[in-house]
């Protein structure tokens, strides 16, 4: 049976980072892909923005991608692309993982492993929309996997349900190619995506966004030929009386992502519901030893700077794991953050801690405070705080003292 | 005045312009990258068109292409129409131009991927 250090399963951004911070941290790194071509999502994403943070320069998607491919190959990391992990079984030293490709069934043991699978979109039947099962509803990545990969357009004319950032970046490329977006539909008051998107990828080009408004039904036999479009009470109740029906030959639905989790949860790694990824400790290990959690899999970023961020650092702790007892105190938080990674910290590693979140509602002047024992340790103010936008800070629990009995929260002051 | 959002980095900061002859008044902005942001936006508006270029190779029917500067708003519908026109036939690696200064806007279209990673 073929044997090595770390493994890291997915060849997306998260996964290229964890490899490479694995291989420079002493470890032998086997990077196992599903796809023939490393890069994950971010080869579809042919927009530009990316790499910001990290690169100071607005990069499309596969140009980011390429950067970390490049310096992949040169590292010589072994990669397995178009092998597909059918089955993961812990064992005394580690794991072994059951592989499959064009070779065949593949065993390979690690003593560590990184999951680094991303995220799924939801779909049409997720959302309860009702009606007929035409051709022509879409997650919006699958759009962008027609049109920027395939070269073939899915739609002439189409609404977009939800304000998710792919939705967005879709309506501006499918008019770019020539199709009508009638408008965009969003069954909450705000929009879900950046509001950088909604500027140069609706307001650009005219298309409408209407809030508080959602798809209520399909239409049509063998291809979608209308969608029927209500407003809704606060309480995404429909009001009686705003049924409208659009002609259309597609819907193309941006309403959500959630963390693909399915190898870890035939690990045992617990989840957190809020995250819909694993609990993980500042190490970014889940509750299973040895497996540790990093971008889009561990929690939806919305910038792939951050997803570069958790693999370099699952990647660096991965390969430094050694089986030790662990002394873990909870992150608690109060009802204004919608989470907080990581979730747990382990009083026996560094407690130097990069923390991101997000923010239940869309707030303005407010301060996050760190207390331990209801003793404030560490403040920080922010002019406004937006759920779509992460947020990342750094705090040093070093020098705090901690004990398995302290109380660590994170609170919003909220004037 | 106009407010507007600016899109030069992930703080999207809400600017307001105002044009107090000769000169403007912006402000909202963090950084000082925001003045100019509102100032083109509301002369003379650009923005990097991302977009595919049909290729003949049938592992990869199309290459992922950008403006390798910002082109004026009022052409992107142009530029999409010149680069519809190409075929790419041989292979390309990320960066390398797919047209040539483009409608003579002095700009070039240029790969963002490599097609030798297709191999």
């Amino acid at each position: 049976m073929k044997q090595t250090d770390v493994i890291v399963i997915g060849g997306g951004p998260a996964g290229l980072s964890a490899a490479l911070a694995a291989h420079r941290a002493g470890a032998q790194t086997l990077l196992i892909e599903r796809e023939p071509r490393l890069g994950g999502i971010l080869k579809q994403c042919i927009h530009d923005g990316f790499g910001l943070v990290r690169f100071s320069e607005a990069l499309t998607g596969p140009e980011y991608a390429d950067r970390d491919i490049n310096a992949f190959k040169q590292t010589g990391i072994e990669a397995l692309t178009t092998t597909f992990v059918s089955r993961i079984k812990k064992t005394a030293n580690g794991f072994t993982l059951t592989a499959v490709n064009e070779t065949g069934v593949i065993t390979i043991a690690a003593r560590s492993l990184v999951l680094a699978t991303g995220c799924r979109e939801r779909t049409a039947r997720q959302v309860f929309i009702h009606g007929t099962r035409p051709a022509g509803i879409f997650t919006a990545g699958t759009a962008q996997h027609y049109i920027n990969l395939l070269g073939q357009m899915p739609t002439k004319k189409c609404v977009i349900l939800g304000s998710g950032d792919i939705g967005l970046i879709m309506a501006r490329r499918l008019t770019l190619e020539g199709a009508t977006v009638l408008g965009v539909y969003e069954a909450k008051p705000t929009p879900s995506g950046l509001t950088r998107n909604i500027y140069q990828c609706l307001h650009d080009f005219d298309i409408p966004l209407h809030l508080s408004k959602t798809v209520t039904r399909v239409y049509g036999e063998e291809r979608l030929t209308a969608v029927e479009v209500c407003a809704v009470d606060e309480n995404m109740q429909p009001i009686s009386g705003t049924r409208e029906k659009i002609a259309c030959d597609s819907l193309i639905l941006s309403v959500g992502l959630i963390p693909e989790n399915e190898l870890a949860e035939s690990l045992g790694v617990a989840l957190d519901p809020r995250t819909k990824g694993p609990i993980c400790n500042a190490a970014l290990m889940t509750s299973v030893d040895g497996v540790f959690s990093c971008g889009n899999a561990l929690h939806v970023n919305d910038l792939v700077d951050f997803v570069s961020e958790s693999g370099d650092l699952a990647g660096t702790f991965a390969a430094n794991y050694r089986p030790k007892p662990r002394s873990e105190i909870t992150l608690k938080t109060d009802a204004n953050f919608a989470y907080l990674v990581p979730q747990r910290l382990d009083l026996n590693d560094d407690l130097k801690t990069i923390v991101y979140f997000r923010s239940q509602q869309i707030l303005k002047n407010c301060v996050v405070i760190v207390k331990v024992d209801e003793q404030e340790v560490f403040r920080k103010n922010y002019s406004h705080l937006r759920p779509p936008e992460m947020e990342r800070l750094e705090v040093d629990f070093s020098r705090l003292n901690l004990t398995s009995n302290t109380i660590l929260s994170f609170e919003m002051e909220v004037s | 005045m106009k407010e507007l959002i600016c899109f030069l980095c992930p703080n999207g900061c809400t600017l307001t312009i105002t044009r107090d002859q000769p000169e403007f008044t912006v402000t909202g902005q963090k950084c000082k990258r925001g003045r100019e942001f509102a100032i083109n936006e509301a002369t003379n508006p650009t923005r990097t068109l991302c977009t595919t270029v049909k290729t003949n190779f049938t592992e990869m029917p199309v290459l992922p292409v950008r403006s390798a500067r910002a082109i004026p708003k009022n052409h992107i519908f142009d530029v999409m129409a010149a680069i519809n026109q190409v075929v790419v036939t041989e292979v390309l690696c990320c960066g390398a131009p797919v047209i040539t200064n483009v409608l003579d806007l002095g700009i070039d279209i240029i790969a963002t991927a490599s097609m030798e990673a297709t191999r």
